[in-house]
């Protein structure tokens, strides 16, 4: 791969689907580790897209989780339609979830994801309008300069 | 620790892996919120949790670990067998209440993990 060279993923993520749940990032996982990548750097990936993935399925409307990967960095988007979230500081607040009990019976709503997304990234955006939309961007580099 | 000391310590049940049992294993986690097992542990643990369901498999998947701990007898679904097979995760199960587990593996030496640094 030289620097124009790069591999894009796309990935729809449905509203309430637990089954197929966590699908996507097991298979951006799985390019990454075939793409020769360090062990270290694809547990942060999909990490963070694991969680994106999770946080689509439980908040939102659906969406999908966008991949670029190219020699230097990984570009992770997650775009969502859907509630959108209020109040952006809170939610960044490790232990402040708004997941009712049945998520929280699978595992997750611990108020974990956003914290945990932003701490395996290099760089870190999350916009939303709420009732409309939420958008993560994650940047995470594989070669740190 | 090796897995096949975990398995004796905790009177454990082999549901898939069982050729994995001579893992070592450097610490151990106990905990039935995924998010918290993404934030802290790290590969060479052995998770503990009374959570079942296939999010607990794909977690574990994402950070690489190899072995899980169902406490309190409760057994998995065929298909949460399955899928831990495929990314040769070993499953126990023990009888042991989570509390009770993390004690006895504490007890013989097993250390939890450590907080610090585990991702940056």
């Amino acid at each position: 791969m030289n620097e124009k060279n790069f591999i894009k993923l796309e990935y729809e993520i449905l509203q309430n689907d637990f089954t197929r749940a966590g699908e996507a990032s097991s298979n951006i996982k799985k390019i990454l580790k075939q793409l020769g990548i360090e062990a270290k750097i694809v547990r942060k990936v999909a990490i963070a897209t694991y969680e994106a993935e999770m946080n689509i399925v439980i908040h939102s409307y659906g969406g999908m989780i966008k991949v670029i990967i190219t020699e230097q960095y990984v570009d992770i988007y997650a775009i969502d339609k859907g509630p959108g979230i209020k109040d952006i500081e809170l939610a960044m607040k490790e232990g402040y979830s708004t997941a009712p009990n049945h998520i929280r019976e699978l595992g997750f709503g611990a108020g974990m994801g956003l914290p945990n997304m932003k701490r395996c990234s290099d760089e870190f955006n999350i916009e939303s309008i709420p009732n409309e939309k939420t958008e993560v961007y994650m940047r995470i580099y594989i070669n740190k300069i | 620790m090796k897995l096949k000391e975990i398995k004796e310590i905790l009177n454990a049940k082999v549901l898939t892996g069982e050729e994995y049992l001579d893992r070592e294993v450097l610490s151990a986690f106990g905990s039935d919120l995924m998010s918290d097992v993404l934030a802290f542990i790290d590969d060479g643990s052995v998770l503990l949790t009374g959570l079942t369901n296939p999010q607990v498999i794909r977690t574990a998947e994402m950070i690489d670990l190899h072995a899980i701990v169902f406490v309190r007898g409760k057994k998995p679904s065929k298909e949460i067998i399955e899928m831990a097979k495929l990314h040769n995760i070993t499953i126990l199960l023990t009888d042991y209440t989570l509390y009770t587990a993390c004690g006895k593996l504490y007890e013989k030496g097993l250390k939890g993990i450590s907080v610090e640094g585990v991702i940056k």
